[in-house]
């Protein structure tokens, strides 16, 4: 048990790591299709993140939705833009400490907020049925106790992006 | 449990006992052993593809009138270890102005991304990399990787050529993956689990039985993923030469062609778990080993197919291509998820035979009705080609 304890540590800070050190280099990638490919390292890193929590549903989801679709538009868009893709100039500004500061200001009253939920130094508890655990989202989803309405809202913002979508291709008559 | 009908396990478990004599805590022999299934089934699916080379030329051979390979070795089997060697020997040349890091890493990723989805595929009822209670979904996330490789390998060497090809790869894969998702999404709603293993156990009769629209759908739009003929517009060779991979040579070239050998048996194998019931058959419960025999069989019925599709259908125009999927496979798709989705709840309490009767004739109603729109469609009168208010000529119409 000891084991499994430090390899599930050992893969989180593996992930964390990861996410952190590619999350710097999307900001500060010369090349914008560079910071895009960063960015793509960055949410697999979250996906992997998902993963150490046994929430495999989430880190496909993940990889599919923002690597296979956000990530590849975005690059997409980046490749149609070539001549604006390099970024002459200094990568970081004079009063970077300010932001730094505020940054780990930020990070320690999360972190001292944090404490006082007694969640915050439970070990992950293992997930009993990893079968009935997708069924039981999907049905919270469609429940009229669980979350349809946010479900039907955000079904209805994406149908609405889909149609504007379309009338903005539509090829217009002169 | 013997090794005659189980080898795998027999080993397994063999090497587990080894392991805890040697005073290996239950989850180090557990992360040793998955180090080495992987280790062997990444071997064994690259090794698989040498023979799988030889095969598609062969028969791509017979299909032109040809033999095909007959020199080296018995068959010309020894053929792809020759071009193997030569192919290891070649230079590596980088062009100039390339992106030198993504370059590099769009061939492994390519393969990565095909090689992913074997973990996932049920071998056997025992024999199998990991049993997802997701992994239908995640089949789908992990052919996104296959999407960035393209444009990585596209945009990093630094050719207008590959530039190209990668734009039409990928806007054909991103547009193929809407039917193709949609259709899979109906073995998943027959079988009621997004685990492999589960929708395989759950094909009493076969889903092409079940549902023989979703496999057929599932059928093109995943030879369109592949690329292949007649969906291989990403390295036609008489229009941009040979598409995203054309500035690489030697083993990243290798590669490529690597991968999409694999990912062309790959989908094979997916279309067999699907639709065929992959390793159902007779015993195959009591003798995993049949299983994967009956897997086997019908992985390379399919993916015959495949190359008789390749060696007997022209090339798709793309606006033929995208007309495809966007007017005929995605309605399609979506009215036999709907239709499948409506009848699977309305007849839940029916037993199996009258059930399948009912959707073979929806199935078949729909094909009717479809086809009928079809030759509607063709038999129309044509008058212009192009989009109304592009005055411009597109280079495909130039050429045609």
């Amino acid at each position: 048990m000891a084991l499994n304890i430090t390899l599930l540590q050992v893969s989180f800070f593996l992930a964390a790591a990861i996410t952190i050190f590619s999350a710097v280099m999307v900001v500060s990638a010369p090349k914008m299709l560079h910071a895009a490919l960063w960015l793509v390292a960055t949410l697999f890193g979250v996906a992997m993140l998902f993963a150490t929590l046994q929430a495999g549903f989430f880190a496909v989801v993940q990889v599919l939705v923002y690597i296979g679709a956000i990530a590849i538009l975005v690059i997409f868009a980046i490749m149609l833009t070539r001549r604006v893709m390099v970024d002459e100039g200094a990568q970081v500004i004079k009063l970077w400490w300010l932001a730094m500061v505020a940054a780990a200001g930020v990070y320690g009253g999360l972190v001292f907020l944090l404490r006082s939920w007694p969640g915050f130094l439970t070990v992950p508890l293992p997930v009993e049925n990893d079968a009935t655990l997708l069924p039981s989202l999907g049905q919270a989803l469609v429940s009229p106790t669980g979350y349809i309405v946010p479900f039907e809202v955000s079904s209805i913002l994406l149908l609405a992006a889909l149609v504007g979508s379309i009338v903005i291709a539509w090829p217009r008559k002169e | 449990m013997t090794f005659l009908s189980d080898p795998v396990n027999f080993i397994v478990s063999w090497l587990r006992s080894l392991l805890a004599g040697w005073g290996a805590t239950a989850g180090v022999s557990t992360f040793v052993l998955s180090l080495i299934g992987a280790g062997l089934l990444a071997m064994g699916s690259l090794m698989w593809v040498i023979f799988l080379i030889w095969y598609e030329r062969k028969i791509i051979g017979r299909i032109q009138d040809r033999f095909g390979p007959n020199r080296a070795g018995p068959f010309g089997l020894f053929q792809p270890f020759a071009d193997m060697i030569k192919i290891f020997l070649k230079e590596f040349i980088t062009p100039r102005g390339a992106d030198v890091v993504p370059y590099n890493i769009a061939p492994v990723l390519a393969v990565a991304s095909v090689m992913l989805i074997w973990a996932v595929v049920p071998f056997a009822v025992t024999i199998f990399g990991v049993d997802l209670s997701v992994a239908v979904l995640y089949v789908v996330a992990v052919g996104a990787l296959g999407d960035l490789a393209i444009i990585m390998a596209g945009w990093s060497s630094n050719n207008k050529y590959a530039m190209l090809g990668a734009f039409r790869m990928v806007a054909q894969m991103i547009s193929y993956e809407v039917p193709m998702v949609l259709s899979l999404m109906v073995p998943v709603l027959l079988a009621g689990s997004l685990s492999m293993n589960d929708l395989v156990k759950a094909q009493t009769p076969w889903f092409i039985v079940t549902a023989p629209l979703a496999g057929l759908i599932f059928f093109i739009t995943s030879v369109a993923e592949v690329g292949r003929a007649p969906f291989d517009l990403v390295e036609a060779e008489s229009e941009i030469v040979a598409g995203f991979n054309i500035e690489y040579s030697g083993l990243k070239f290798g590669f490529f062609y690597v991968a999409e050998f694999m990912h062309a048996f790959t989908v094979s194998m997916l279309f067999a778990v699907f639709f065929l019931g992959g390793w159902q058959g007779p015993w195959a419960q009591a003798y995993p080993i049949l299983g994967f025999i009956y897997f086997g069989i019908k992985t390379m019925v399919v993916y015959f197919v495949i190359i008789l599709f390749r060696g007997a259908l022209p090339r798709f125009r793309i606006d033929q291509m995208m007309n495809v999927t966007w007017k005929l496979l995605t309605p399609l798709a979506l009215a036999v998820l709907f239709v499948t989705a409506l009848l699977a709840k309305l007849l839940a309490n029916m037993a199996v035979f009258p059930f399948t009767l009912v959707m073979l004739v929806a199935n078949g109603v729909m094909l009717v009705f479809t086809s009928t729109l079809l030759s509607r469609f063709a038999n129309r009168e044509r008058v212009t080609f192009a989009v109304p208010g592009d005055t411009d000529e597109s280079p495909e119409e130039a050429s045609a």
